[in-house]
């Protein structure tokens, strides 16, 4: 069957060495137009080096792969045209204001002084920074940095998107400032890739997820086809009063029928299947006035999806940052 | 590029220029001065150490050496010029270093502009910082008596000697910052490497006194002709083979070291 589907990012056989160690073991990615593509893995699984090679950053040893229609290898500048690169660290300039960053970036991108000058103001207003467009980057938090970022990567205004692990370090709050104007990106048609370390992520954002690790494709399908594979959503629960965690405990085996553990102290969880369940628990506890500091539906973990597609952890001893190694 | 919808793409960009590469460096250029003028301390070095410098060589050693202070200043003040402008040229690479891990190197090469145009909008800016070094070195020794004895465009010419000089050199600088790990090793160099360039040379003594081996060495030094050049479009003297001495080593220099720099860089990950 002939594939007739336009592909914002199609990558194929993707290897990278550093030496004797093997970032990318012959990986494919593909991420149709408008969509977005969620590449998962763990710390040093080869993301931001793939990244990194379909931003023209980086050369493949083997593999090719093309972006918006162009080759990276062949042309790249037409690739530099296309996309927008939001970076595990923020890259803007530190020293310089958000308004002078987004400004610079407009004129690198051959804008005229008065547009440069316009588009800047436009993002700072869609990033509600107007505010602190004047000031220096280096006075801004972490979740204002990250919006910079990414309004600094919309300049000029990409057909593809990279998101390199665009939440890592942010606090949840923050994080769903990020989710929201991820969002927003692709109700406009913006074809993105984005790398994570948490399936919650790519299950909020992505319509197809990618699980990489040490460099390979372990694992590709929609979020709820992967869900299927490393099972369902757990339940945790964290008594106000630790006297309580037996009459919790009860409230939890009777409602899910399941058994209960209590993985660290003063913490149960349970796996749910039935949503239902999590509100009858919360209302069976509320009326026998039992309190507690937590309660959640919480996504298998990495650790949790990883220990089911490799039958193994993710590894302790894993590189802290494979993707960062220079070139030799 | 601000109005997409209504406009089609001959008439929405503005006419492209011939020298994007050109325009990109001066607008990198813009960002380089920007910083430095956000970090005044930056021009502490070129400021203040010429000024140090000539008070030292002149008042403390001047006397000593040729016998007045006034003729000393008349000698030593090319040299003073020339040694701080040259041991600028080494925060370049110690700036790229750290620059470079900012991350907002990354976001320049994923940018359809050229792959030398960040640092060559650098090298733009640090001329800035050369320019005030000589023209503070000038005052300096203008106000301790310093005189000149040749035109203005002599003058002119021995500023813009040194200049390009600098700039040639810093490139050095800048490929020592790409492959070096750590800034602190990029300065270390640096300052071994200038020492025997600059002591080394006809800066701050006539060759004549020294030993054998050391006028063989300054005499072929290019930083010998350079102070040579520059003291001849000052004071008098005979300039032109110096001159050519200088700026032919400056472009070999500029050769070999920029494709060296923008290729450490193109490959830096």
């Amino acid at each position: 069957m002939v594939d007739m589907t336009n592909y914002a990012i199609k990558a194929e056989g993707l290897t990278k060495h550093y030496g004797d160690t093997i970032a990318l073991d012959g990986i494919d990615l593909a991420v149709p137009e408008g969509s977005v593509l969620g590449v998962l893995g763990p710390n040093g699984a080869g993301k931001t080096t793939a990244v990194r090679i379909l931003a023209t950053l980086l050369q493949p040893d083997a593999g090719h792969a093309t972006v918006a229609g162009h080759d990276v290898l062949l042309d790249p500048t037409a690739v530099r045209r296309s996309i927008g690169l939001t970076g595990q660290y923020a890259s803007v300039d530190e020293q310089l204001t958000g308004r002078e960053n987004l400004e610079l970036f407009a004129r690198l991108l051959d804008f005229s002084r008065p547009d440069a000058r316009a588009r800047a103001t436009e993002l700072l207003g869609q990033f509600g920074l107007t505010e602190a467009g004047d000031r220096r980057i280096k006075t801004y938090s972490g979740g204002m940095r990250r919006r910079l970022d990414l309004a600094a990567s919309l300049v000029g205004r990409p057909e593809v998107i990279f998101l390199d692990e665009p939440t890592t370090g942010l606090d949840p709050s923050k994080r769903d400032d990020v989710w929201n104007l991820v969002r927003m990106l692709t109700a406009e048609g913006t074809s993105v890739l984005l790398t994570t370390q948490y399936l919650e992520e790519a299950d909020a954002l992505a319509d197809a997820i990618t699980v990489i690790d040490l460099g390979k494709v372990i694992a590709h399908g929609t979020a709820a086809e992967l869900k299927q594979i490393v099972g369902g959503r757990s339940l945790q629960v964290r008594p106000t009063n630790v006297r309580d965690t037996a009459d919790i405990r009860a409230v939890l085996s009777r409602i899910t029928g399941r058994p209960v553990e209590e993985p660290t102290r003063g913490l149960l969880t349970t796996p749910i299947e039935d949503e239902k369940d999590f509100t009858d628990i919360v209302v069976d506890l509320a009326a026998r006035g039992i309190p507690v500091t937590e309660i959640a539906l919480k996504l298998p973990s990495l650790d949790e999806v990883f220990f089911t597609l490799t039958g193994k952890g993710v590894p302790d001893d894993a590189p802290a940052d494979l993707d960062k190694e220079p070139v030799s | 590029m601000t109005s997409t919808i209504t406009l089609p793409d001959a008439i929405e960009q503005r006419p492209p220029s011939s020298l994007p590469w050109a325009r990109h460096s001066l607008t990198l250029a813009g960002r380089s001065v920007k910083k430095m003028m956000r970090h005044p301390e930056q021009f502490f070095d070129v400021t203040l150490q010429p000024v140090l410098f000539l008070m030292i060589f002149v008042y403390v050693l001047g006397g000593a050496i040729a016998g007045s202070t006034h003729d000393y200043l008349q000698f030593v003040l090319p040299g003073i010029l020339i040694q701080t402008v040259l041991f600028s040229t080494i925060s370049i690479g110690v700036n790229l270093n750290t620059d470079i891990k900012e991350g907002v190197f990354d976001r320049f090469k994923s940018l359809p502009i050229a792959r030398s145009a960040p640092l060559v909008g650098a090298t733009i800016a640090e001329c800035l910082r050369y320019s005030i070094t000589i023209g503070i070195s000038l005052i300096a020794g203008f106000l301790m008596g310093y005189r000149t004895s040749t035109s203005v465009l002599d003058v002119l010419a021995a500023c813009l000697l040194v200049l390009v000089f600098a700039w040639c050199l810093c490139w050095i600088a800048i490929w020592l910052g790409m492959v070096s790990r750590e800034a602190g090793s990029v300065q270390g160099i640096g300052f071994m490497a200038l020492f025997p360039l600059t002591f080394g040379s006809s800066m701050f003594a006539s060759a004549d006194t020294m030993p054998g081996w050391l006028r063989a060495w300054v005499n072929v030094n290019p930083v010998t002709h350079l102070t040579d050049a520059v003291r001849g479009l000052l004071t008098g003297g005979p300039v032109a083979e110096d001159a050519f001495i200088a700026l032919g080593t400056a472009g070999l220099i500029l050769a070999v070291f920029a494709p060296l720099a923008v290729r450490a860089y193109r490959t830096k990950a």
